[in-house]
């Protein structure tokens, strides 16, 4: 069943950029960007600032490619504005505007300040009463900024457990991290290593949530 | 905190003893973060897309040039609500050194596009100037200082204040130089306008005011900054131009603020040499 999602969305992909050669920050993000989108986050494609959504923050802004194929899957915006990607006129450029794109919770690319935005979405919810899940993606790469750190130490300090912030590990920073998993621990998180790809890990793992500390999720992409 | 329940204090340390005495009531809306200023100003983004009013402080240098990338792309570029209050203008904190200064503030946040920024003269003026545009749409920074001039004005955001009106020339004095400035010009023909809000800049009334080709900006900080904003709002006039503001170099004294404003020239006495020398030129 979701080989068969995952081919449409890839053809979705193919529409923005021409050809079957995604570049792999897009790629790495595909599967686990599905999962959420279809069986976890709450949304309203109609009113997409509603305020009874899930938000989902892409930190890394890179290679949104997948996540606007989902969102224009899923009716956010037409199938045919993929075909714009990066052109003149496009809403969508290759990081995401929050205010050009239906869906889009955070303007990000400058690698480092989506998951303090997260951060910050998650405080606010908590004074407004509301128990929204906030999800922020990562990369590895993305990791090698210190404000990555900061917000880390900050969300698991204020036991932020409506936040969830998933690390996609392509092992493209230059720096090894090694136990990743350790380190968001250490800083106080409920933390798991997954195989990216694999949609039951995915699920479980989106599906989870801790009491009271935020919950890291390291997907690995082989 | 009680007047706007959307209002959240978004802190990195600096100050947070100061809340001590309102937390229990509005402890929620209070967050110390810890030192991480970077990480501070996103998480106030974070917070105005819900829709709540942040309200961010540090000492200078810290909530304005260490996380001027994320005033750049989480507010201005992404057109958020949020108000930044500094404390510590230019040096102030003349005892800690160059690292602490922040002479800079004006000048790099002039550069962001639909970036607010108030001045203002006295704690009473910052009161007002607040209220009127904490929750009016756009990222407003109000640099706050130690120097504070002793007669409060009734000014207004964006607004220039006609405070004296005269034919030798237009002098604009920003802020808390408006008393030096009037000291220093007491005896002269001049028109002082007193400006609290440096973006957007009022320039209706300089052109309104103005009954010279002669203008001279009076600025608390590094010298220079209404000079594209004064020069686009007269540019159907000739008009000559002196900056008179804290000049581009390294300091490398401590002791107190007075001290520097004695070397650098920036009393009343070196204001009025600095202003006639530029009328006899």
């Amino acid at each position: 069943m979701a080989s068969t999602e995952i081919v449409r969305i890839e053809r979705l992909m193919t529409l923005a950029t021409g050809d079957e050669k995604h570049d792999e920050s897009a790629r790495s993000t595909l599967d686990v960007l599905w999962v959420l989108y279809d069986c976890i986050l709450r949304y309203d494609t109609e009113n997409p600032r509603s305020q009874e959504r899930d938000r989902f923050v892409l930190s890394k802004g890179h290679g949104p490619e997948a996540l606007y194929a989902i969102l224009a899957d899923k009716g956010f915006f037409s199938i045919s504005a993929l075909k714009t990607f990066m052109g003149w006129e496009s809403i969508l450029g290759s990081h995401p505007d929050r205010n050009q794109v239906p869906g889009v919770e955070a303007s990000t690319g400058s690698l480092g300040h989506g998951l303090s935005m997260a951060v910050g979405m998650a405080l606010a919810l908590r004074i407004k009463k509301s128990d929204r899940r906030v999800f922020a993606l990562i990369g590895d790469g993305e990791c090698n900024e210190g404000s990555i750190w900061e917000a880390i130490l900050l969300a698991g300090n204020r036991q932020l457990s409506t936040l969830t912030c998933i690390t996609i590990n392509n092992h493209s920073s230059s720096l090894d991290f090694g136990d990743l998993a350790a380190k968001f621990a250490a800083f106080g998180w409920v933390a798991t290593t997954i195989n990216g790809r694999d949609h039951d890990q995915i699920y479980e793992a989106l599906s989870r949530r801790d009491s009271t500390r935020p919950s890291a999720i390291v997907a690995e992409i082989k | 905190m009680a007047y706007d329940e959307r209002l959240v204090v978004v802190l990195a340390e600096i100050s947070n003893s100061l809340f001590n005495k309102n937390t229990s009531e509005f402890a929620e809306r209070i967050l110390n973060l810890g030192i991480m200023e970077q990480t501070m100003v996103s998480v106030a983004a974070g917070i105005a897309m819900e829709g709540l009013i942040p309200v961010v402080h540090s000492i200078t240098p810290f909530l304005v040039e260490r996380p001027f990338e994320q005033i750049k792309d989480d507010f201005c570029y992404q057109q958020l609500a949020g108000n930044f209050i500094s404390t510590g203008a230019s040096y102030d904190y003349s005892r800690e050194g160059m690292t602490h200064h922040g002479s800079g503030d004006v000048q790099i946040l002039r550069s962001l596009p639909g970036m607010q920024i108030v001045v203002p003269g006295t704690p009473g003026e910052f009161d007002a100037l607040f209220r009127e545009a904490y929750a009016n749409g756009s990222p407003t920074y109000y640099r706050l200082a130690v120097k504070s001039n002793p007669v409060e004005y009734p000014v207004h955001f964006a607004e220039l204040a006609v405070v004296k009106q005269g034919k030798q020339a237009t002098v604009i004095a920003v802020g808390p130089m408006l008393a030096s400035v009037l000291t220093a010009v007491e005896d002269m023909d001049v028109t002082v306008l007193y400006c609290t809000t440096v973006a957007p800049f009022d320039g209706g009334t300089l052109r309104a005011a103005s009954q010279s080709s002669n203008v001279i900006i009076v600025e608390p900080y590094y010298e220079g900054v209404l000079v594209p904003d004064i020069c686009a709002a007269m540019k159907q006039t000739p008009i000559r131009v002196e900056t008179i503001g804290i000049p581009h170099k390294v300091l490398t004294h401590y002791g107190k603020p007075e001290q520097h404003d004695d070397a650098l020239g920036f009393t009343p006495g070196g204001i009025r040499f600095r202003i006639e020398r530029f009328l006899n030129d």
